[in-house]
Order: C-alpha cells, then sequence, then structure tokens
C-alpha cells in the first residue's frame, strides 16, 4: 500500500499556496540491480489536485521526477477552512488519495 | 486554473557537490596545521555555507516528513501478534504522551529498571504491546533501498514530536547518572585493529575526514551539532535513518564489532551525548548529505 504524503495549503493574496510531498520509489527502469537486472520501472505518471471538485492542477509524469517527489503550485480562489484532496496514480496503477485544510 | 506556478525538484539525488577528494585517502582525521589552516577552512567553510543554503532549502520540503507521516500511521494502526497499537506506550511522559519525549530521552524507566534512548524503548513497546519478537526486529534494522523497517518510521515520528523543544536528557536517576559515565569511558575506549576510539575522530575541535567536518562530542557545540538532524533523511540513497544507524556506522568504521541493535551500549552513549547537548533546541529529524 502507498504511504501517506504530506500537504501544506496556505491561503495568501487570493490565492492558495500548495506544498505537497509525495512518497513514492520513483524507480525509473534505466537501473540495473545487483544481479545485473534491470529494475523495472515504477514511477508516479499522473497527479491531480481538486478543489471543491474542480482541478486546479493535472500533470503528467515521467521517470525523470526524483524520488520522494515535490510540488508546489499556486492557484487562485480557495480560502481558509476549503479543502484540497490530492490523488497521484503510478504506472503500476497504485494511486494514492490524501487531503488537506487550507489554513 | 489560471495562474499555475510550478516547481518540482527533480534528480534530488544527482545533485553533485564541488568536493575535492583528496588522493591517497586515510580513513585518520586531518589535524589542519596552523599556517595552512586558513586557506583550507576558507574553502571548506565556503563548501559547507552551500551545502547548509542547500539544506535550509530542503528543509521546508524535507522527505523525512513522509516518514514522520507513516511513523504516526504505524503508530495509530492497530498491528502485530496482539493486534494492538502503540497509543498506551510510554515514552517517560506517561502512557501516549508524544510531546517533548524525545528531547528528554534515553532516560531510566522503572518497568524495566534500565535507560532506554528512544528506538529502545519503541521496541520494547512493540514486543510488550504488540508481541512483535525483538530478535525478529533486530534481524535487519537499519534502512536499505528495499525496505524501512517500521521502529525507523516510528522513530521519526516520535523524535518530529519535539520539533523547537529543548533538549533535557535527565540525569537524576543513578542509573541515568551511570549511564552517562559509562557512554563517556565507552567513547574514549581505545581498542581494535586501528587502536581507535570514538574520541579519536569526534574527541576534539576542527577534526575532518576530507571535506567532512567532524563534531567534537566531548564539547557542548559539537554535540548538538551531532543530535540536530537526527533522525535524518541521508540524501545519498534517500534512505531515512535513525542515531541507532549512526552509532552502528562508527562502530563499524572503527573496525569495532558491532554493537547489539537497541543495546545497553548505544544507551549509554546516546546519554553522554545527549546530555552534553542538553539546553539546545531540538530541530526535528533532518536532512543530511
Amino acid at each position: 500500500m502507498a504511504d501517506p504524503m504530506r500537504i501544506r495549503a496556505k491561503a495568501k493574496d487570493g490565492g492558495v499556496n500548495v506544498k505537497i510531498l509525495m512518497a513514492h520509489e520513483m524507480e525509473t527502469g534505466q537501473r540495473k540491480d545487483s544481479a545485473g537486472k534491470p529494475i523495472p520501472a515504477h514511477f508516479i505518471q499522473h497527479v491531480s489536485v481538486t478543489w471543491q471538485g474542480k482541478v486546479v492542477l493535472s500533470a503528467n509524469w515521467g521517470p525523470a521526477i526524483s524520488k520522494n517527489p515535490f510540488l508546489e503550485f499556486d492557484f487562485k480562489g480557495g480560502k481558509k477552512g476549503d479543502k484540497i484532496q490530492v490523488t497521484w496514480t503510478d504506472n503500476k496503477g497504485d494511486t494514492r488519495t490524501d487531503e488537506a485544510t487550507i489554513n | 486554473m489560471s495562474s499555475i506556478k510550478l516547481r518540482v525538484v527533480v534528480a534530488l539525488s544527482g545533485l553533485a557537490f564541488a568536493c575535492a577528494a583528496q588522493a591517497g585517502q586515510t580513513a585518520t582525521p586531518v589535524k589542519v596545521a596552523a599556517q595552512t589552516k586558513k586557506a583550507a577552512s576558507k574553502s571548506r567553510s565556503a563548501i559547507a555555507a552551500e551545502f547548509e543554503k542547500f539544506r535550509d532549502i530542503m528543509e521546508e520540503a524535507s522527505p523525512a516528513e513522509l516518514f514522520e507521516a507513516k511513523g504516526e500511521e504505524l503508530w495509530k494502526a492497530k498491528r502485530g501478534p496482539k493486534n494492538a497499537s502503540l497509543e498506551k506506550c510510554d515514552l517517560g511522559l506517561g502512557p501516549g504522551v508524544l510531546k517533548g519525549a524525545y528531547v528528554k530521552m534515553p532516560r531510566y524507566f522503572a518497568d524495566t529498571d534500565q535507560v532506554m534512548d528512544a528506538e529502545r524503548r519503541i521496541v520494547y513497546c512493540m514486543v510488550t504491546l504488540q508481541g512483535f519478537k525483538e530478535a525478529d526486529l533486530a534481524k535487519k534494522p537499519f534502512s536499505s533501498a528495499s525496505k524501512t523497517p517500521d521502529p525507523v518510521s516510528l522513530v521519526t515520528y516520535v523524535a518530529g514530536q519535539s520539533r523547537g523543544m529543548k533538549i533535557a536528557v535527565p540525569q537524576k536517576h543513578p542509573k541515568e547518572r551511570d549511564a552517562y559515565n559509562t557512554g563517556e569511558e565507552i567513547f574514549n575506549y581505545r581498542a581494535g585493529p586501528w587502536d581507535f576510539s570514538c574520541a579519536t575522530c569526534h574527541g576534539a575541535d576542527n577534526l575532518r575526514i576530507r571535506t567532512q567536518d567532524l563534531p567534537n562530542l566531548s564539547s557542548k557545540e559539537g554535540a548538538i551539532a551531532a543530535f540536530q538532524g537526527w533522525p535524518g533523511y541521508r540524501m545519498t540513497g534517500g534512505l531515512m535513518h535513525t542515531l541507532q544507524w549512526r552509532l552502528n556506522d562508527c562502530f563499524r568504521q572503527q573496525r569495532f564489532p558491532e554493537p547489539g541493535y537497541v543495546s545497553e551500549t548505544l544507551s549509554d552513549l546516546l546519554t553522554y551525548m545527549g546530555v552534553n547537548a542538553n539546553g539546545h533546541v531540538y530541530k526535528g529529524p533532518g536532512i543530511k548529505r
């Protein structure tokens, strides 16, 4: 099972600043293990963030993103007390959703 | 949807530092001679300052927090043969009290009549409350690419609950004072094929191995430098490690027999280091090179 994310959302200047830290191996598929066999690729393919049912960020990712990725962005609208949901899906079909309250 | 600024930290592990590796290195720490010291320490401190800057940026997105979150899940989940959570675990301030517990450990526990550090106590709780076997937990206690052991995440979670608090490792009970004295003795004990002690590297100011400055653990400033940042996320390999691992690694580097996992030896050494660091503010789980 996927591990929890760390999400911080802060309202400022009429918008919201969101910082997300995701726990993921982000294996590129280019590396080999000690036996010389390639380690299968395992990475987050899609990230989406919703606020009040609206998608405020949608991103397609590839293997170039680092292990345990950090994502920061701003969006307009949103105020203190609102909730945002973050969902990622990886290339093995594993997915994780976490929720945070804007403060 | 408009005005989306995106910042993704890419390929963290690929960040290269211009560290001038010395040819023909020895593992013995180098005492920099007075004349060359000025020039050497200038470039060295420049590298260290650059690294500090990088670490500051990383602090706000420290992957250590992921392990805190995982540790929290593990702490509250009903697990083990006894299907119990760790919420009744007493870390010295009463069952389930986590706030400030980490900065007051190692401490004496009456129920076991022992001085225990955080990881040792948490393992004790996993054994008594959840029914795990200590021998199983001690089999592979350190993080690897394939696995982060549960105690590592748990210690990180507990340590995070002491963020911004003053270190106050107690010395009231006679056994706590014993632990300090034994720790000091182990720290200064020279042995092994290289006739090393912990003090060889960590017992005087301004020692280093290659570009790595070594904290003097017998001083207040050195002890806090070592206490700070652990448990730590090591950018080399992207693994979370606790002080159990760090001290174990010191033993290995000295070519000593490695101490038992969550053994008394390590509690004693951690008491020595913790008491020396008393009074400083603990910044929480951190980031290491």
